[in-house]
């Protein structure tokens, strides 16, 4: 079942793509191909495959339980608010943050997950910033 | 005569302290993410790009420090799968057959020192079949026009599916995913933007690093937080290694079987789709069949652990060639090699190695020195990376994770290039459950561009003709052996698939 649905996403994808294609503006100075003849054979492709996949699917995925897949969302939106608050926070608190929660939910204890979170972050500091001279976002404090 | 200069030139441009040092950090980086299970060649080396810029290297020394970490992590992988019967990357699955019977039987130092050198043996056969073949392919591919390269990047992509996914649509979706992120941006011939869907920041495409780091590395943390997965494998197990040199009797025995295999495996990396992993298998299967008379293959037979490294590494030094002499890589870690030059700006292909030849030549000498460090490395100091085993995953994988982001805010500094990364982090582990290979999506991305505009080359070139595309013989050529290499495997290639995937290393399943 999942790889039909799986399949039918891939042919609206197919088709919101193809439509997409023909939505571009071609400018009067074009060659004999023009940008739109290569999209639309992907987008051919994209939908003939979708549909042998839904036509003869897989045996079923190994969903995670709700619980960990719960995790995998909780773990994306503490990814986005760290890439969000990296040029806020400033890098060494952001990292920390970010680094010490992985490692909370990895099943590290919580003197452990601290640990790893500031030893990540100071450690990446030393070896990118300070020994490699690589930019690193800023924060009010200037680290 | 003339090769012999080239690759004394080559060894000129090697031998600096910067060069060497970067082997050396290479190889060391290398055999450590292949030991980890969870961190294969091609992930590992996708993390590594973001340092070779930011380290403001040349072309020549990036790729030195890059392909000594491709070469590492194919010696390293077998650490693990000797000494805990996990393969740390997926080339190193077959090793685990013999690999762990013979540890368990306490033969584990001479599996290591024997698979060592196998391993040797393999890349440095297979870097003379580099020097020798790229050369000669160079010189066909000089031939090519347009339409031959449309057809050529066509074959790619058509044979990728027979080797990397149980399932051809899959591959062919995967393919056709990568195509189509690789047309976001401004239309390079008209200057039209095109899917940017008014989105500033997308007018100049997908940056490729972007999408490589988070499909491999990123979606690799969301598979361990899957399954909780925040262990060491090595933890209270015991790794007595014992006697680090094989019995001169055992190396007799196993020469015939690493000379066969390692030829056999360059073969297998050399053709488009295959890497390391199919070479791997491929030995292990024809020298089962060829000497195991006795039946001890699969109960730790010391040439049961020879073939497949042997295999594994010949076949890393293989698939170079098409990456270097074509521009056109057919495993997952040459993908990432390419993109690696490709934002240096040069254009792997024939003219490669008519216009940069320090690249080519500097590179292949650097893998000549880059073994034998890697040899050093992996027998007498072997015992170093069997403690790096006992890191825990719950303090890796944050680490992982952590490096991907500064890599990336590194090249680009912006949030937007994060959030996309995320973005193709969730979208790897998806198609990961959903068994579709990620290799084809990064080829996609990574060539979509140049197949486009070979094919409105071609095709303008002829007036708006269509059928020049099949025009030439070289082109029909291209296109009989394409068609054959996909519907060959939906003939006879659920057999060999099957045998290859029930082995696959769960954790780190990104084929290579």
């Amino acid at each position: 079942m999942s790889d039909r649905i799986f399949g039918v996403v891939g042919m609206l994808l197919a088709i919101g793509y193809a439509l997409a294609a023909f939505a571009i503006e071609e400018s009067f100075l074009s060659d004999a191909v023009g940008p739109k003849a290569f999209p639309l054979i992907i987008a051919t492709i994209l939908g003939l495959s979708s549909a042998v996949i839904v036509l003869r699917p897989d045996a079923e995925p190994t969903w995670p339980a709700l619980g960990r897949l719960v995790e995998i969302v909780a773990a994306v939106v503490v990814l986005i608010l760290y890439a969000e608050m990296l040029p806020v926070a400033g890098f060494i608190i952001a990292t920390a943050f970010a680094a010490a929660y992985l490692a909370w939910r990895l099943g590290s204890s919580a003197l452990e997950a601290v640990a790893v979170g500031i030893g990540t972050s100071i450690g990446i500091y030393v070896i990118f910033h300070l020994v490699l001279g690589l930019s690193l976002a800023r924060g009010p404090f200037g680290f | 005569m003339e090769l012999l200069s080239n690759l004394g030139d080559g060894f000129f441009i090697a031998l600096t302290w910067q060069n060497l040092g970067l082997a050396l950090l290479g190889c060391f980086l290398g055999t450590i993410m292949g030991a980890l299970p969870g961190l294969g060649p091609s992930n590992g080396v996708a993390i590594l790009i973001p340092l070779a810029f930011t380290l403001g290297l040349g072309a020549t020394p990036s790729l030195i420090l890059l392909t000594s970490v491709y070469y590492g992590a194919m010696y390293g992988g077998r650490i693990s799968s000797i000494l805990l019967g996990i393969p740390g990357d997926e080339p190193a699955m077959m090793t685990v057959l013999d690999g762990y019977p013979m540890a368990k039987k306490g033969l584990a130092g001479e599996a290591l020192s024997l698979s060592g050198i196998a391993s040797f043996i393999g890349a440095f056969l297979a870097t003379w079949g580099l020097i020798l073949l790229a050369p000669q392919l160079v010189k066909i591919a000089l031939l090519f026009g347009p339409a031959e390269y449309f057809a050529l990047f066509a074959l790619a992509f058509m044979t990728l599916g027979g080797v990397s996914s149980t399932n051809q649509a899959k591959s062919a979706f995967a393919a056709a995913l990568g195509l189509g992120l690789a047309t976001i941006g401004v239309d390079t011939q008209t200057g039209v933007p095109r899917f940017t869907f008014g989105e500033v920041h997308l007018y100049d495409g997908l940056d490729f690093l972007v999408a490589i780091v988070g499909l491999f590395a990123l979606s690799e943390v969301f598979i361990f937080l899957e399954t909780r997965h925040g262990g060491s494998d090595a933890a209270g197990r015991n790794m007595q290694i014992g006697k680090l040199y094989p019995p001169m009797s055992m190396l007799k025995q196993c020469t015939p079987t690493m000379l066969r295999t390692s030829v056999l495996g360059f073969i297998a990396g050399v053709l488009p789709g295959a890497g390391a992993s199919l070479g791997s298998f491929i030995s292990y299967s024809m020298e089962k069949r060829l000497v195991d008379k006795e039946g001890t293959f699969g109960t730790g037979d010391p040439r049961g652990v020879a073939a497949p490294e042997a295999g594994n590494n010949a076949a890393a030094g293989g698939a170079l060639v098409p990456m270097l002499a074509l521009g056109v890589p057919g495993s997952g870690t040459t993908a990432v090699l390419l993109a690696v030059l490709l934002s240096l700006n040069i254009t792997p292909g024939p003219l490669l190695f008519t216009q940069n030849p320090d690249v080519v030549w500097g590179l292949i000498a650097a893998l000549f020195i880059a073994n034998f460090m890697l040899l050093a490395l992996n027998i007498p100091m072997v015992g170093l990376f069997t403690r790096v085993l006992m890191v825990p995953s719950r303090i890796l994988m944050p680490i992982v994770a952590m490096v991907s982001f500064v890599g990336i805010y590194g090249i680009s500094g912006s949030t937007f290039d994060l959030l996309v990364m995320i973005g193709f982090g969730v979208l790897g582990w998806v198609l990961r459950k959903f068994d579709v290979p990620l290799v084809p999506i990064i080829l996609g991305t990574l060539l979509g561009n140049a197949m486009e505009n070979n094919l409105r080359r071609a095709v303008t070139i002829d007036n708006g003709n269509w059928f020049t595309l099949f025009d030439s013989p070289l082109a029909l050529t291209l296109w009989v052996i394409a068609i054959i290499g996909f519907v060959l495997p939906l003939i006879v290639g659920a057999r060999v698939k099957s045998g290859m995937h029930a082995r696959r290393d769960e954790e780190g399943a990104i084929s290579d």
